[in-house]
C-alpha cells in the first residue's frame, strides 16, 4: 500500500491543506509520498521532507505547472499513478480543477471532497451542501479522491524524508497562460484562519463592508469572509465567499455579521467550533447554528463588541 | 459553430434535502426539482454567444429520467435549439455522465462545451474536466468570463486567492461559475416554442456505455446536529462569553 499526496504550496511554503491530506493518507496505512508540483519548487519540497512519516518527496518543475495548467499536471501525474494505490489531493479550487482529469485518464470514479477515511477503501463525504453524508465504497483498484482539508489535523512536523526528481510536463498544446490577479492580503488566508469573520447583504455596499468587517477581522487577527450575496452585489471579492460554492472554513470562531444562513452558506462554516451570529432579524436561519446570538442591528452592535473587545485585552 | 450545453434536473436549491430513515439515500419524493443553477448560467452563456453571433446552434443534452424532459424544456425556453435526453432512472456517476456526453460529442461535432462546474446534488464538480480528460480537449474551469475569438477562447478562472486568465483553443470544455451571468427568466411565448422545439431521446446502450456504478454507496446519514445555543443580551456579555466560556478568544 503506497499513498501519493499532490502538495498544495506557494511561494516555497507548503500550505497546511497538504499537512491536513498527509493525515487523511495516514488512516490507509501505507507509505507516504508527496508531490511537489510547480516552477522552483526546491524550497517547497524541503518543507514538504518536513512532515513526519512522510517516505519521500518527488518534485516536478516546469513553467506549465507553475501556472497551475491542469493538463501538465495530468501528464505529470498520471504516469507516477502507476506505482500508487491511492493519490490524495487537498480539495483547494487547483486540486479540483486537476483530480477529476487524473481519474478519467485512469478510468477511475473520483471521490469528491472526503472527511472520513473509514478504511482504504470506504470514505464519508458530504453531499447536498452538506445536508447529507454518503458513505462510499469504492470497487476500484485505485483510489482517486480529494481531501476536504477543514476536518483533519495537520500532520506534525519532524520528518526528514528523501528527495527526488520525477518528470515534470512541460507547456500544453492547446492552454496559454495569460495572466494571473491574486488578491493581495496581510490578513490570515481564509481556509487556515483560526477566526473568520463574514459579512452579508445586510452590510449595503463595499465601502460599508470594509468599514465595519475588516477593522473587527484585523482587531481579532481574523480572515475576512463574505456570504454569497455579499459577493454577488460586489460588497466583497469573489474569493471571501464562503459556502458550499466557495470556501470552505472550519475556525474555531465565526463570526457572521449580518448574513441571513442560507442553506449554501452553512455548507460552508456549520463545522466551526464556535458561531456567533449578530442579526437583526430574530428568526435569522444563522441563530439555529449560532452557539451565541445576538439580536441587534450591526450599526450598534460592532461598535460596542469592538470596546469590548478592547476592555477584554484585544 | 454548435455549442453542446450538459444540463442536471436536481432538488431545487432552495429546499433543504432530508434523508430518507432507512440511510438509503435523500429523499426526493414529492420534491420541487429544478435545473441546476450552475446549468442555468451554462445555457445563459451559450445564448448569449448566440444572441452576439459566435454561436449558431445550442444543443442541450441531460441524462436522467424521462421528467429530465422538464429540465431540457426549460433550456429550450431559455434560447436553446434542440435537446438530446439520455433517459434512465439510475443515477450515473460523473465518469459515465462524462464518458455519454463524450459519445455524444463524437454525434455532435460540437466547437466547445459549456456545463455548470457542480451539480448541487453529488457536489462532485467532476463532470466536465473528465470529460476534456476524455476528449483530450483543453478545459477551463470556473469560468467567470468568456471571450470566443475564432479558433481560441479567452477564459478568466475563479480560483483561491484571484482570477486567472487562460487562453484554451477549440474545441475546449469550460465550466460556469457563479458570476459568469445572470441567468435569464424565459417568456411565457419563450416557453410555448420551446414545446415545438424537438427532443431527441435515447438510452446510454444507444451510446454503448457502461453506466454501472463503481462506488457503492453504504448509507447515506445526517450530519450531526449542532447543539441549540443560547442568546445574549449585549455585546460586552458576548465577548465574556467567548473569553470564559467557549474559550475562543
Amino acid at each position: 500500500m503506497a499513498v501519493l499526496v499532490i502538495a498544495d504550496h506557494h511561494d516555497g511554503l507548503v500550505r497546511d491543506t497538504t499537512n491536513k491530506t498527509v493525515t487523511a493518507a495516514q488512516a490507509f496505512g501505507g507509505d507516504i509520498d508527496i508531490l511537489v508540483a510547480g516552477k522552483g519548487v526546491d524550497a517547497a519540497a524541503k518543507a514538504a521532507a518536513g512532515i513526519a512519516g512522510v517516505r519521500k518527496v518527488l518534485t516536478a518543475d516546469s513553467d506549465a505547472l507553475g501556472q497551475g495548467l491542469a493538463e501538465a499536471f495530468e501528464a505529470t501525474i498520471v504516469p507516477l499513478a502507476a506505482g500508487y494505490d491511492a493519490v490524495l489531493i487537498p480539495s483547494t479550487s487547483q486540486g479540483k480543477n486537476i483530480a477529476p482529469r487524473i481519474a478519467a485518464k485512469l478510468d477511475v470514479s473520483l471521490i469528491s471532497d472526503i472527511i472520513e477515511v473509514v478504511d482504504a477503501k470506504t470514505f464519508v463525504r458530504p453531499i447536498y451542501a452538506g445536508n447529507a453524508l454518503e458513505t462510499v465504497q469504492t470497487s476500484e483498484p485505485k483510489v482517486i479522491a480529494t481531501v476536504r482539508p477543514t476536518v483533519f489535523k495537520a500532520a506534525a512536523e519532524g520528518g526528514s524524508a528523501a528527495i527526488e526528481k520525477a518528470d515534470a510536463a512541460g507547456a500544453p498544446a492547446h492552454t496559454r497562460f495569460v495572466s494571473e490577479e491574486m488578491v493581495k492580503s496581510d490578513r490570515p488566508e481564509l481556509g487556515a484562519a483560526k477566526i473568520v469573520v463574514s459579512g452579508g447583504r445586510a452590510m449595503g455596499s463595499a465601502e460599508e463592508f470594509q468599514r465595519v468587517i475588516e477593522p473587527l477581522a484585523d482587531l481579532l487577527g481574523a480572515a475576512v469572509g463574505a456570504s454569497r450575496a455579499a459577493v454577488d452585489a460586489g460588497y466583497a471579492p469573489n474569493d471571501y465567499q464562503v459556502g458550499q460554492t466557495g470556501k470552505v472554513v472550519a475556525p474555531s470562531l465565526y463570526i457572521a455579521v449580518g448574513i441571513s444562513g442560507a442553506i449554501q452558506h452553512l455548507a460552508g462554516m456549520k463545522d466551526s467550533k464556535v458561531i456567533v451570529a449578530i442579526n437583526k432579524d430574530a428568526d435569522a436561519p444563522i441563530f439555529q447554528v449560532a452557539d451565541y446570538g445576538l439580536v441587534a442591528d450591526y450599526k450598534t452592535a460592532i461598535p460596542e463588541l469592538t470596546e469590548a473587545l478592547k476592555a477584554a485585552g484585544k | 459553430m454548435k455549442v453542446l450545453v450538459p444540463v442536471k434536473r436536481v432538488i431545487d436549491y432552495n429546499v433543504k434535502a432530508r434523508v430518507k430513515p432507512d440511510q438509503t439515500g435523500v429523499d426526493l419524493a414529492n420534491v420541487k426539482m429544478s435545473m441546476n443553477p450552475f446549468d442555468e448560467i451554462g445555457v445563459e452563456e451559450a445564448v448569449r454567444l448566440k444572441e452576439k453571433g459566435a454561436v449558431e446552434e445550442i444543443v442541450v443534452v441531460s441524462i436522467g429520467p424521462a421528467q429530465a424532459q422538464e429540465t431540457i424544456r426549460t433550456a429550450l425556453a431559455m434560447g436553446a435549439d434542440r435537446g438530446i435526453l439520455i433517459q434512465t432512472d439510475a443515477d450515473p456517476e460523473p465518469l459515465a455522465v462524462a464518458k455519454l456526453l463524450k459519445a455524444v460529442i463524437g454525434e455532435e461535432a460540437p466547437g466547445f462545451v459549456v456545463m455548470g462546474k457542480q451539480a448541487i446534488d453529488g457536489d462532485n464538480n467532476a463532470v466536465g474536466q473528465m470529460l476534456a480528460a476524455l476528449l483530450d480537449w483543453p478545459q477551463a474551469t470556473f469560468a467567470s468570463k468568456i471571450e470566443l475569438s475564432g479558433k481560441s477562447a479567452k477564459v478568466t478562472r475563479e480560483v483561491d486567492g484571484g482570477l486567472q486568465t487562460l487562453d484554451v483553443d477549440l474545441p475546449a470544455v469550460i465550466t460556469a461559475d457563479l458570476r459568469l451571468n445572470e441567468p435569464r427568466y424565459a417568456s411565457l411565448p419563450n416557453i410555448m416554442k420551446a414545446k415545438k422545439k424537438p427532443i431527441d431521446v435515447k438510452a446510454p446502450a444507444d451510446y454503448g456505455v457502461d453506466i454501472a456504478p463503481r462506488l457503492k454507496v453504504l448509507k447515506v446519514t445526517e450530519p450531526a446536529k449542532r447543539s441549540a445555543g443560547i442568546k445574549v443580551e449585549t455585546a460586552s456579555d458576548l465577548v465574556m462569553k467567548l473569553k470564559n466560556e467557549a474559550g475562543v478568544l
